[in-house]
């Protein structure tokens, strides 16, 4: 592993661009899986980068993922542009969703993806405001033995 | 089990990456909600579904699933078909529904796991 090294990037995402689902958290995990990372930290982090990206995709106009590898940890910040989310802990409900029919008819919307996140990673934070838009930082721990 | 068994066995029609079909299948996990299968499924699963859409292979392509078998004669969407390709995801497609095509499976030995 490169492990003294700090590696950093941003991918940007754009609302409604199903051609290009997953994109950003498929890149994130190539880097890590290069990097030589545990192939479980690297499926908890894909699997949390590709939630939020969804997210992000489905409900609003656009927004940008940055990540930092520092040999501790993996660290991933993803800022939207809007509509925010009213109540965060309803939000994190499993189960709950706003989808509409049509995103759902493509097997979005179950209410899991928020519930993925938390369950993935060793630190969450969401902050969100109404028309302003979406903020989450979610970390994931390199653990070492 | 090699997915070509798979197709040979229940005659799947092969939709994309016919050079990846010795590709080993590890179990298979059926869904068709996307954050499901993102939880639960494991790499080297084979996917059971009737979505057709292109997040599909986004999916699998994340979690390293082995394939993906479109269930009922589903036609994959054009878009999902040039980026299986471009994965080189095999996707398979079965007259049957779910039900008897994951019977099937699970007598030919897969489990969920
Ligand atoms: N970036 C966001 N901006 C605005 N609302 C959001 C955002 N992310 C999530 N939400 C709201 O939170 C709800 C729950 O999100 P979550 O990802 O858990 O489930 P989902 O996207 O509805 O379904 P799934 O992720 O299982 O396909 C969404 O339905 C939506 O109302
Ligand atoms: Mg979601």
């Amino acid at each position: 592993m490169n492990a003294k090294k700090t590696i950093e990037g941003v991918f940007f995402l754009t609302g409604k661009d199903f051609a290009n689902v997953g994109v950003a958290s498929s890149e994130l995990k190539a880097i890590l899986e290069k990097m030589g990372i545990d192939h479980d930290i690297v499926r908890r982090a894909a699997i949390a980068s590709f939630e939020a990206e969804m997210n992000v995709i489905i409900y609003t106009p656009a927004g940008m993922m940055r990540y930092k590898i520092t040999p501790d940890h993996i660290k991933v910040i993803v800022e939207d542009i809007g509509p925010g989310i009213e109540d965060i802990e309803l939000a994190m409900t499993e189960g709950y969703s706003t989808a509409p029919d049509y995103i759902r008819e493509m097997g979005f919307g179950s209410g899991m993806g928020l519930p993925n996140i938390k369950k993935n990673t060793n630190e969450l934070k969401i902050s969100s405001k109404l028309g302003a838009g979406t903020t989450r930082e979610f970390v994931i721990n390199i653990k070492k033995e | 089990m090699k997915l070509q068994e798979l197709v040979d066995s229940l005659s799947l029609e092969v939709k994309t990456a016919p050079s990846n079909l010795t590709k080993e299948v590890t179990g298979g996990y059926v869904s068709d909600l996307l954050s499901d299968v993102i939880a639960n499924s494991k790499k080297g699963n084979i996917w059971i579904t009737l979505q057709t859409h292109q997040n599909i292979v986004a999916v699998a392509t994340l979690k390293d699933l082995s394939g993906i078998i479109l269930v009922n004669n589903r036609t994959p969407d054009a878009e999902t078909l040039k980026k299986a390709e471009d994965e080189g995801l095999p996707i398979l497609v079965s007259p049957l529904p779910a039900f008897e095509l994951v019977g099937r499976l699970y007598t030919l030995g897969l489990r969920c796991q």
